[in-house]
């Protein structure tokens, strides 16, 4: 496999991947503030700082009011991780790797591309946001389940699953960290109630809720949630579980050994949390480390497969 | 917090195709043949194909025979139905994101793929003599490129004069003493035909470079067999989907190792190429890789690598689709990004096949042209199956003053353009387009040759809701020469979809329509 075509499909899926989470995301925190009780205080900007896209976000807008926000990440093309951008992205690396991808699916990424841009409105408005950003998540995973059913399971599309998981794992950590920031931010304020609500919420913006009740037996609580968000093996977005898929995927391509060496020391488990006083600063640092070593790991997979530029 | 990871390909300026919606309530419902003459609405009795000869009718309005079922089904369709057909075929055209790109001074525009639903018949007699022609011409054609690169006899013998090759923009004096597998130097050729008042056809030019086109052919049958699915079941239309797989076994035989399983691969100039769709399709349909010039590399031992995910892995054959000036930076444009240094070394050491061989363009010179019929009967001695065109070589002094006096009545091209850029349709011409020509043709007379205004075929084409008219037409076959030669059924045929019109290219407004082979079973 071409080394310039293992990279387009490596980006194809991160894209993907980034529309269905972007969608999630503001999705779950529509639902997330209807729940805050009004005194308190938890902004939409969150998600901005979340993206770390704070500066461009400054660059464009005045108000850090909802309808920026959401804006910005659904349908700004001046942040190129907006769901618009992502989208756009999707399809142009399908374009020029149709060559290795099934046909339907340059049809099927045509029809999200045009849905997306022509309804992006009801994105930005709140009565039909809903409807429509589930649309989208809809529209992502049958793209995923028709490359999944249809796409021979070659190398190719190990670099899609490497795109796809280092994504979720980098999309996670933010995850983790926009729950503690919030946390942070209402300074100390937080009854048990408010916490609840906020870690609640960080499982539903994984579509983890359901997961978790069923592998922790036990209410939310921030530390059982952030525990089983990393270190889970079996939840599809736990850091962990996406780690070994990286590494099974790495595993059946050539010259593998550098990436699964660096796979091998990234630690989800080594930040011990027992109790919610250790999901403050040291944990946020602690998640910021996290990301710097995924960074290493996009690097290395960089070095060992991708043209030199 | 890191910034987000971005990367890859940049959305690009130009507008891809997209999928456009699709057309409500289509049914495939068929029209009982007792409505016939009811809500019969393409009137058939109102089409006229005046003075042209047409594909379809004959000059006293009778369907011709392997379009009798089409004439008969088609009337029977009501307007409405026309239209529903019609606009699915546009659908379709959009799902399937068949586009090109159209230069123009305000920049690239990617247009939907123009397309008229009625097919185009010819009956399999009549093409199997014409794809005997073809394949006769293009034979000779390649043992002529080969002997220019070698001993040159048929200068020697007086066939053509030598000036035609010392002063040709397309010989390339590299690829002089070079032996390409089967004397092949041109693999791939596009040829267009057109048919003229008696019916026959003719040769218009022939393309030894970089043709393009097939995959529309190829597509343009795939939208009718969504739109007109009824006709596939009663007709005898012949299929032509094995385009591909012939395409990929000539590209095998052509492999200078002789393994089991050769590395082709398609080389484009890249993704915003206006034909980039057609070299990924291409890509796909044979299931070999679409490189660009990054991806391939030269060693010092002058053999050809690709860069792929476990290192560098040999490549055997190369379906260039780059012209030969960009092939390679050593050797030609200093300046070319799209090529690979060292390529035409690894060529000429006979590392690598490349189709078309460097240098084949020699032969799809427009002067050239007007000597095939001589090349055929020197090199084959046969005469040619398939007419030229009457041609008038612009520096032949007695021929340059006849063209010179009638430029209002010729097509003057020029010898080394293609796309239909750079021409004089005399008819059509205005008195200053004819003193812009006459001063070209004197500044460089080798330059210029001028063939009769043709009196194109016609073909009835759906102009608005349930209105035939007849436009001109051409059709473009594509020919393959390696180990064995083979000839598209039919091929790509191209319809000036303006009234009048003769310039059929894409690039000047034009459209295509799919081409029938029909077995009529008649003698």
């Amino acid at each position: 496999m071409l080394s310039t075509v293992a990279e387009r499909l490596y980006w194809m899926a991160r894209y993907l991947e980034r529309v269905e989470n972007t969608a999630r995301l503001v999705s779950v925190y529509d639902k997330l503030l209807f729940d805050v009780p009004n005194e308190i205080t938890i902004g939409w900007y969150n998600l901005v700082i979340l993206n770390s896209a704070t500066d461009l976000f400054e660059d464009r807008y005045k108000n850090q009011d909802e309808r920026n926000v959401v804006k910005f990440l659904l349908a700004d093309d001046t942040n190129p991780s907006s769901m618009l951008s992502a989208i756009k992205m999707v399809r142009e690396n399908i374009r020029t790797s149709r060559d290795v991808v099934p046909a339907e699916t340059w049809e099927q990424i045509n029809e999200l591309y045009l849905f997306a841009r022509d309804n992006i409105q009801q994105g930005i408005n709140r009565s039909r946001r809903h409807e429509f950003l589930s649309d989208i998540i809809k529209s992502c995973q049958t793209l995923s389940g028709l490359l999944y059913g249809t796409m021979s399971h070659d190398a190719g599309w190990q670099f899609m699953k490497m795109g796809r998981d280092l994504e979720r794992a980098d999309m996670t950590t933010r995850l983790l960290d926009a729950g503690a920031f919030a946390l942070i931010e209402v300074n100390g304020d937080a009854n048990v109630n408010l916490r609840q609500i906020v870690w609640g919420n960080v499982l539903r913006s994984a579509s983890a809720y359901m997961s978790y009740r069923r592998t922790v037996k036990a209410a939310v609580s921030g530390p059982e949630v952030a525990n089983f968000m990393l270190t889970d093996p079996h939840f599809p977005r736990a850091v962990y579980f996406c780690l070994l898929q990286i590494d099974v995927a790495a595993g059946k391509l050539p010259k593998s050994e550098n990436v699964r060496k660096v796979l091998k020391e990234i630690d989800t488990g080594v930040f011990q949390i027992e109790d919610d006083r250790d999901l403050g600063q040291d944990f946020r640092d602690f998640l910021n480390d996290l990301q710097v070593q995924l960074g290493k790991l996009h690097d290395s997979i960089y070095q060992t497969w991708f043209p030199v530029p | 917090m890191r910034p987000r990871a971005t990367g890859s390909i940049r959305p690009s300026a130009f507008i891809t195709r997209e999928k456009g919606l699709q057309p409500a309530g289509f049914q495939a419902s068929r029209q009982p043949q007792s409505m016939m003459g009811i809500c019969m609405s393409m009137d058939w009795k109102r089409y006229e194909p005046q003075e042209f000869f047409d594909e379809l009718v004959t000059a006293n309005g009778n369907p011709r025979a392997p379009a009798r079922r089409l004439i008969s089904y088609l009337g029977s369709l009501s307007d409405e139905e026309i239209e529903t057909r019609r606009q699915m075929a546009e659908a379709t055209i959009q799902e399937m994101g068949i586009s090109f790109t159209v230069y123009t001074e305000e920049g690239n525009i990617d247009r939907a793929w123009p397309f008229d639903i009625v097919p185009r018949t010819i009956s399999a007699r009549q093409w199997s003599t014409t794809a005997a022609g073809l394949k006769q011409r293009l034979k000779a054609l390649n043992m002529f490129i080969d002997d220019l690169y070698h001993d040159q006899n048929v200068i020697k013998d007086g066939i053509i004069p030598e000036h035609i090759i010392t002063e040709s923009k397309n010989f390339r004096p590299e690829c002089v003493g070079i032996s390409p597998p089967y004397g092949a130097w041109a693999h791939i050729c596009g040829t267009d035909l057109v048919r003229a008042e008696d019916g026959e056809f003719y040769v218009l030019e022939d393309n030894l470079r970089v043709p393009s086109g097939v995959s529309y052919m190829l597509e343009n049958r795939g939208i009718t067999k969504r739109v007109l699915p009824e006709l596939f079941e009663n007709d005898r239309i012949l299929p032509v989907d094995d385009y591909c797989s012939n395409l990929f076994d000539t590209l095998v035989s052509l492999s200078p190792r002789k393994i089991k399983k050769p590395v082709v691969v398609v080389l484009t100039p890249g993704i915003f190429n206006s034909a980039y769709f057609e070299h990924a399709f291409l890509a796909q349909q044979m299931g070999v890789e679409l490189v660009e010039g990054s991806d391939l590399v030269v060693s010092d031992d002058d053999c050809v690598f690709m860069r792929t995910i476990s290192g560098l892995e040999r490549v055997d054959v190369i379906y260039r689709r780059i012209d030969d000036l960009f092939l390679d930076p050593e050797v030609f444009r200093k300046d070319s990004v799209l090529g690979v240094p060292g390529l035409m070394r690894a060529w000429q050491n006979g590392n690598v096949a490349l189709a078309n061989a460097p240098g084949a363009g020699v032969a799809d010179d427009k002067v050239v042209y007007a000597y095939v019929p001589e090349i055929i009967r020197y090199y084959l001695n046969e005469e040619p199956i398939i007419k030229n065109v009457e041609t008038f070589l612009c520096e032949d002094p007695e021929q340059r003053a006849y063209v010179l006096a009638n430029l209002d009545k010729l097509v003057v091209k020029p010898a080394n353009e293609s796309g239909g850029y750079g021409m004089l349709v005399g008819p059509h011409s205005t008195k200053k387009d004819q003193a812009t020509f006459a001063k070209l043709i004197k500044e460089n007379p080798r330059n210029y040759i001028a063939q009769p205004t043709l009196k194109l075929s016609t073909a009835p084409t759906i102009v608005e809701k349930g209105a035939l008219e007849p436009r001109h037409l051409d059709l473009r076959p594509f020919i393959l020469q390696g180990k064995d030669m083979y000839v598209t059924t039919g091929g790509l045929t191209r319809v000036a979809m303006r009234k009048g019109s003769l310039v059929v290219n894409s690039s000047q407004g034009g459209g295509s329509k799919d081409t029938w082979i029909v077995e009529t079973g008649e003698a």
